[in-house]
């Protein structure tokens, strides 16, 4: 902790100046991060919004597009990005302990991780497209009774899981450059604050997965 | 910098406690339970996200004035949510055209 008669240069070589301590330059990115969180938080609320609006509008429409969710890898998707966030978690420990090898190495597999994900979307998404069930000129309904109100609900599916899969995708990218930035021995146990950072990004996208997931492929699901 | 570095025991009982409540509100997902259902669904994704943004995300030992943003951005959501959908479940509550 510096205290005012420490001279400027002596303070530790990641502490920007215009902070009191490494301490509170830490607690400013946490709640500038958590700004950013919360745009996003508002971002995909609204479109949580917009599909409950129109899963009451039309609730038998709703009911027999549940039948064309794929249930299980939408399961096994949730249970690879509950995992990645532990591995995430991990990251971040091994970056508070110093542990050099351990963070590259939890790093690698959330990266792993995220991208096992977005494959089993990418099957998914081929289902959806081989099925017509991709909103366009070439959308078929099996019942047709709610072509168009079913295109809109997929229309939904496809907004609200795209979403989240280009968040997906950042993330893949930014912790990509966290790895490099770890075999490059940019952090330490004194300034890991990226790691952090990318860390809370990465779990917010879980967040969000947690409640896309009862949503789109469990509620109505049994009708 | 002094940080709480917290025990792997404890990630991993969140982890083994988010596949668990996964596992449950699948097979709920599958009983009859009419608009219980819906209410089980939401409850346990609520307990799963609060679960990530305690322990994952740390906020159980953040700032108090992290504390209140997180607060703040949930409680605008709040508001987003309550009055988009108390406009659009309330119609037809009331008599049709010509009541005013």
């Amino acid at each position: 902790m510096a205290d005012s008669e420490t001279p400027l240069a002596v303070h530790e070589p990641e502490l920007r100046h215009h902070f009191d301590d490494s301490a509170q330059q830490f607690e400013s990115s946490v709640l500038g991060m958590w700004v950013f969180l919360v745009t996003e938080v508002l971002f995909f609320g609204g479109m949580f919004g917009a599909y409950t609006v129109y899963r009451n509008l039309y609730p038998e429409a709703f009911a027999s597009t549940s039948h064309f969710m794929n249930v299980t890898i939408g399961a096994i998707n949730t249970a690879v990005l509950i995992f990645s966030s532990f591995t995430m978690v991990l990251s971040v420990r091994s970056a508070q302990l110093g542990q050099k090898k351990a963070l590259i190495i939890f790093l690698i597999l959330t990266l792993i991780l995220g991208c096992v994900f977005l494959g089993f979307k990418y099957v998914e998404y081929h289902e959806k497209w081989v099925d017509h069930h991709v909103p366009g000129p070439s959308f078929r309904y099996e019942d047709t009774r709610y072509v168009h109100q079913a295109q809109i609900l997929f229309f939904l599916y496809f907004a609200m899981t795209g979403m989240h899969a280009i968040h997906m995708i950042v993330g893949a990218g930014l912790l990509t450059a966290l790895i490099v930035m770890s075999a490059r021995n940019r952090f330490s146990a004194a300034w890991y604050t990226p790691v952090e950072m990318i860390g809370l990004y990465w779990h917010f996208v879980d967040v969000v997965w947690i409640f896309l997931f009862p949503l789109l492929y469990l509620i109505g699901h049994t009708k | 910098m002094n940080h709480h570095v917290v025990s792997v025991k404890v990630y991993a009982a969140v982890f083994a406690a988010l596949l668990a409540l996964t596992l449950t509100t699948v097979a709920v997902s599958k009983l009859e339970l009419g608009e219980f259902n819906f209410i089980v669904a939401i409850t346990i994704a609520v307990i799963k996200a609060t679960l990530v943004i305690l322990f994952f995300m740390d906020v159980r030992h953040a700032t108090d004035l992290t504390k209140l943003f997180v607060g703040a951005g949930l409680f605008w959501l709040a508001i987003l949510l309550v009055f988009l959908l108390s406009d659009y479940f309330s119609r037809g509550w009331l008599p049709g055209p010509g009541w005013l």
